[in-house]
């Protein structure tokens, strides 16, 4: 009997510890498949030119036109998400305070709202472009992609400010400050870090989905000089320049996959940075 | 002075309700509009007919979506199989096992995974995944294939399901009071005997809950799928051959779906049966989590 119990406990481990491991083998195999494939296409060239030579034919040139048509994309709807999400966030914590249950279900509805695939809010986007008449563009990229990660700003920042204790909320409403006051001068600035987490994810998010914007931003080969121009983005740039039967064309993709990982990377590594800097020190 | 403050609040308390709303209100705005824009195809097909109709010609006006949606639900169901065990084991281990210096490794591995977009996972899905089964797994099974197949958009959907499943049992798990387990512990239970009747028991709902958010996900899941899966429309119980999924089938036509009549309604009915099936998804197994918090 102790000696079955003695087996199960070591297997038991065993796997769970093959598990967690083979986690990371994953994450590191995936990412050297395509820094390997990408750094060996990744030249000057390939950040700082625009294709040249029609989109399935030409093998010269690089992926300028994605990479500023996805930074176009993703700051615009991150600036929108930071100007819906922020205040809505605030409000939960600010207002709704005493209403326990309504706060719940707020958040319930926000964490649903969260699961929303990115075809559907393209397919809605589309939709929308149709009834105003409004053709592929930067402008429905940013609103379509802005919509997609505003729920995520909410509900990260929400997340942190609901954990600011309520005995600063009311020293901050005794020395007479208004409900706005409180809200950007005291919540706002404690969880600062929640802030930089949920605009750097939402940032990661809006620059590496390609349901949402493969209906709305359409694609070229320019840089969009304008709002009412299409873009192209990093993600669609992978998509199509890998079914391409050019193996430039295909080089071009892979590069472009390298150039987006790093993007994500940049990102991931930032917000671990600085969201621990900025919730070590409380009010500034 | 003064007035200016009180204007200043009064705006923006107005700016706050109204962007809530707002977000509140996007699904059922979502909601409406593509069930607008998919009103001609109601009105000359049974939902019935729709679901469960195999014969998808839109030139002339035939649209079922039963293989597309069989598509879907097989590659859902395989993602599903193929993480389940890795999530749930590596959840136990992270959250009741693990030194603090692995923590410190893994935490920031499955933020990246999960961060990671879907066309990476669809470029790695094609120079991996793809040939692996071609010329390994297929051949083993005496069969030709592709590789662009069931099973390769069943591989990548479960890896790019996992640090997302993975996230959730992790929060699941940290919830049972550690009292719990010394419990269990002192009264002569060993250390995965604990785990096992009570972590796991104690955390069932949870578990229940990340699988059936891990579905929805996956079932939505667009891009990185549609790169492996193969596209060819048909209803197959091999894994090795290829699929078509619904949110493929969105993504693939809309260049084409303003030439055929009715096309386009009937993919805006595709986005809006895609949006009813994770919304409610969702709703139910958030429930059922924020139900378990509350107790």
């Amino acid at each position: 009997m102790n000696w079955r119990k003695k087996t199960e406990e070591l297997v038991a481990r065993e796997i769970m510890r093959f598990s967690t491991y083979s986690l990371i083998l994953i994450l590191v195999f995936i990412i050297a498949v395509i820094f390997v494939k990408g750094f060996r296409a990744l030249t000057p060239d390939m950040v700082l030119k625009t294709p040249q030579g029609g989109f399935y034919y030409g093998g010269e040139g690089g992926v300028l036109n994605a990479i500023v048509g996805s930074i176009y994309i993703a700051c615009g709807a991150t600036l929108i998400a930071i100007i819906l999400g922020i205040p809505a966030a605030l409000y939960i914590n600010v207002s709704l305070t005493k209403y326990k249950r309504l706060k719940n279900i707020i958040r319930f509805f926000l964490d649903a709202l969260w699961g929303i695939p990115s075809i559907v809010y393209g397919a809605f986007g589309f939709t929308l472009m149709l009834l105003m008449g409004m053709n592929a563009s930067l402008i429905s990229g940013i609103i379509v992609v802005a919509l997609l990660i505003t729920p995520i700003v909410v509900r990260t920042f929400d997340e942190i400010l609901s954990t600011i204790p309520r005995g600063l909320h009311e020293a901050s409403l005794a020395l007479g400050s208004t409900r706005t006051e409180m809200a950007y001068r005291v919540l706002f600035k404690q969880g600062f870090s929640g802030f930089i987490t949920a605009v750097l994810l939402a940032f990661g998010r809006g620059i590496g989905d390609a349901a949402s914007v493969l209906f709305t931003a359409g694609y070229t080969d320019l840089i969009p000089t304008a709002l009412d121009e299409p873009a192209a983005t990093l993600p669609l740039a992978i998509f199509f320049q890998l079914s391409s039967p050019i193996p430039e064309v295909r080089e071009r993709a892979f590069a472009a996959a390298a150039i987006l990982t790093i993007i994500i990377l940049i990102i991931s590594l930032a917000a671990r940075f600085l969201s621990a800097r900025y919730s070590k020190t409380n009010l500034r | 002075m003064r007035v200016g403050r009180i204007i200043t609040d009064r705006a923006s308390g107005f700016w706050m309700i109204l962007s809530l709303s707002l977000i509140l209100l996007m699904p059922v705005i979502m909601g409406t509009g593509l069930f607008m824009k998919s009103i001609p195809i109601w009105e000359q097909n049974s939902p019935w007919q729709l679901i469960f109709g195999s014969d998808w010609s839109p030139t002339r006006g035939n649209f079922g979506f039963w293989p597309f949606i069989a598509s879907s639900l097989y590659v859902t169901i395989l993602s599903f199989v193929l993480s389940v065990p890795v999530c749930f084991f590596a959840a136990l281990y992270l959250t009741q096992y693990a030194s603090e210096k692995l923590i410190r490794l893994t935490y920031p591995a499955i933020d990246i995974l999960a961060g990671l977009p879907s066309v990476i996972y669809g470029v790695w899905g094609i120079l991996v995944v793809v040939p692996f089964i071609s010329k390994v797994v297929a051949p083993v099974f005496g069969s030709n294939s592709s590789g662009y197949s069931i099973l390769a958009g069943g591989i990548v959907l479960a890896i790019m399901c996992i640090p997302y499943i993975l996230n959730m049992l992790i929060e699941v798990f940290k919830t049972v009071p550690s009292g719990m387990k010394e419990a269990s512990l002192a009264l002569g239970a060993s250390y995965w005997e604990s785990v096992k009747h009570v972590v796991v028991r104690k955390s069932f709902a949870g578990i229940v809950s990340a699988y059936g958010l891990g579905i929805a996900k996956a079932f939505g899941e667009t891009i990185a799928v549609m790169m492996v899966v193969g596209n060819r429309i048909q209803v197959t119980v091999n894994p090795l051959e290829a699929g078509y999924p619904l949110p493929a089938l969105i993504a693939n036509n809309y260049g084409e779906m303003l030439s055929i009549p009715m096309y386009d309604a009937a993919l805006m009915f595709a986005a809006l049966l895609l949006l009813a099936i994770i919304l409610i998804i969702n709703l139910i197994f958030r429930y059922l989590i924020y139900k378990t918090h509350i107790e």
